[in-house]
């Protein structure tokens, strides 16, 4: 056994080397939405004048915060394998659901932030058990069939009116700023965080990669597959209800109405993200970047002379892009594979 | 003469794990249908059989993965209620499972680790946090054990050859395994120079005082390792006998059916 020409000490067990240039290349592809991101700030920067503005940009981030916080749950159900269509749904359902069961001057307006959450929870638990515990192994139809019924849920409810005035902590939420920062994106960079540390630094989180990576070995090895797919979509259904507090506080009203579409926003800023539809790839800390792409070339194009229209032309050439290189990313995978095999063969 | 005449145990050594009258059926199809199968410290058991005839669904029967539906699993004399995987684990029987049972996405050190990492606080159970270090040092410990050589533990397992993940999926479950070790095809995915690297794995394990049971196809590599043989044929085990050089022939008669 020979494996002179990798420069590794032989009699070292369990430790080898890292690699060269087809891992720049890996490298590189799983830095794309960072690339892809700035490559569009810089673009616009300089042929859209009135971009680079304080309150253009204090303008995109906001917008992109409702996106983003959508964007970290649905990063987490996609991991899993799974999707959810009913995210959208969750923002109009929960806003509703605030604004009748609190009134819109009520003092306790403490529970009215603990409530857009608690919402988001009993529908993404409700999708959770419905798939597993329901045996229904179509994620997608299962979360319409949820977007429908919450949606209905959300015109019952209201009977179908918005309602404007939302207490002055959900309202600072939405439109407040720290020291020029809006405070949604704040609040959101805080829950990117919050979901960094428990995907990447606990074990719940390991697993949740592992089930998406193999679910059947994860059963195998004992892992709580069940209950690990139920608590991804609880996880989302919950970021969608914190979507719904920023929504609800950016607008000052309760509509039925409220983020709809949203979740195809959040699928597509996870996707430009980089996570793979296989399941068990990508890092939560790219869908801000994926949200954020989606923002800069929605407001950019605002900017230019050109029609609000081809912003969606512009997503969905972005989205094919994404998806493209999540397979030349298996393809330099699978070269470095064979390319490790045939050095132990020689 | 045994191929292996330094570690076969005494044949009068009581088994360390015994399975009993195993029965199995899906709907109309009977899977196993008295199966019997025992394995003794230190000793290599090869379970052979054609396509259908019933390994599979023992060897996940013993792991926890299948429920018998009559019959027992017994280690050491003590009857096992055998629910789930996790049942079979914590009586220190480990599996590596045909199809390279690794997580392609996760590093070298998490899929050795997987399931039984160290977090802290405890109290935190799962949501505990994990030490990467923790990983990585009880990695390069088993590895250093099992001479397992050029794996590094941040390597993600998925740009890793057959043999270096097999390597690992095999040393997961020595680590872990206190009693009975089940290997389903560990080689079937394999090329020579790597299964011979698995090969010299496997014939170490009696060493470590464990009951080793190895399903596989390929003859050869059944008379290179096994001390004994078990042929099933139609969900019932046809016979067993020890395993000298030469008897590939009796064996392969056996597993048709023509003997």
């Amino acid at each position: 056994m020979s494996f002179k020409d990798t420069g590794l000490s032989e009699d070292k067990p369990g430790v080898g080397r890292g690699f060269d240039r087809l891992g720049i290349v890996l490298w590189t592809l799983q830095a794309g939405p960072v690339i892809v991101l700035a490559a569009l700030v810089i673009v616009f920067v300089l042929i859209a004048p009135n971009f680079l503005t304080t309150r253009n940009l204090q303008n995109l981030i906001a917008q992109s915060a409702i996106v983003c916080a959508l964007g970290l749950g649905e990063f987490v159900v996609i991991l899993v394998r799974g999707v959810d269509v009913s995210v959208g749904s969750v923002i109009a359902l929960s806003t509703v659901v605030v604004s009748v069961a609190t009134g819109i001057d009520d003092p306790s307006s403490g529970a009215q932030i603990v409530l857009f959450p608690l919402v988001g929870l009993v529908v993404g638990l409700f999708n959770g058990l419905l798939i597993v515990k329901g045996r229904i192994p179509q994620p997608l139809v299962v979360t319409v069939a949820t977007l429908g019924i919450a949606n209905g849920a959300a015109l019952l409810v209201s009977g179908g009116d918005t309602r404007t005035g939302m207490s002055a902590v959900v309202n600072w939420a939405g439109n407040g700023h720290v020291a020029g920062a809006p405070v949604s994106a704040l609040f959101v960079l805080g829950l990117l965080g919050l979901l960094w540390v428990l995907l990447r630094k606990t074990q719940w989180g390991r697993w949740l990669y592992a089930v998406g990576g193999n679910p059947d070995v994860a059963q195998w090895l004992g892992l709580p597959r069940d209950r690990l797919i139920i608590s991804a979509y609880a996880i989302c259904g919950t970021t969608a209800g914190f979507a719904g507090l920023l929504y609800a506080g950016r607008t000052g009203a309760a509509s039925p109405l409220a983020g709809l579409g949203y979740e195809l926003d959040a699928i597509t800023a996870v996707i430009i993200g980089g996570a793979s539809l296989f399941g068990g790839r990508g890092s939560v800390v790219n869908v801000l970047f994926g949200a954020l792409i989606i923002g800069v070339i929605g407001n950019g194009l605002q900017h230019l002379d050109v029609s609000s229209f081809w912003a969606p032309v512009a997503i969905g050439s972005i989205i094919i892009v994404a998806l493209e290189m999540d397979v030349a990313r298996k393809w330099v995978e699978t070269r470095i594979r064979v390319r490790q095999a045939r050095r132990q063969q020689a | 003469m045994i191929s292996n005449p330094r570690l076969a145990p005494n044949p009068e050594e009581a088994p360390l794990l015994s399975v009993r009258n195993a029965r199995k059926s899906y709907g109309l199809v009977t899977a196993l249908a008295g199966a019997e199968l025992s394995v003794r410290r230190g000793e290599i058991v090869a379970l052979l059989g054609d396509n259908g005839a019933g390994k599979s669904t023992l060897i996940k029967a013993i792991s926890g993965i299948v429920v018998l539906d009559e019959g027992d699993v017994e280690l050491s004399g003590h009857k096992l209620n055998l629910r789930s995987p996790g049942d079979a684990r914590a009586h220190g029987i480990e599996t590596v499972f045909q199809d390279l049972a690794v997580f392609d996405n996760l590093t070298v050190a998490e899929n050795f680790s997987i399931g039984r990492e160290r977090v802290s606080p405890r109290w935190l159970g799962p949501l505990g946090f994990l030490s990467t270090r923790n990983d990585t040092a009880s990695w390069i410990e088993h590895a250093q054990q099992l001479t397992v050589k050029n794996v590094s533990p941040q390597q993600e397992i998925g740009l890793m050859s057959g043999g270096q993940r097999q390597a690992v999926a095999v040393a997961r479950a020595v680590a872990f395994a206190s009693s009975v070790i089940i290997l389903d095809e560990p080689t079937a995915a394999l090329g020579v120079r790597e299964s011979e690297e698995i090969l010299n794995l496997v014939k170490r394990l009696p060493d470590r005082g464990l009951g080793v049971i190895i399903v596989s196809h390929n003859m050869d590599h059944v008379v290179r390792v096994a001390h004994r043989a078990v042929v099933m044929r139609g969900g019932r085990t046809v016979g067993g006998m020890v395993v000298t050089p030469g008897i590939e022939r009796e064996l392969v008669a056996m597993i048709m059916g023509a003997r």
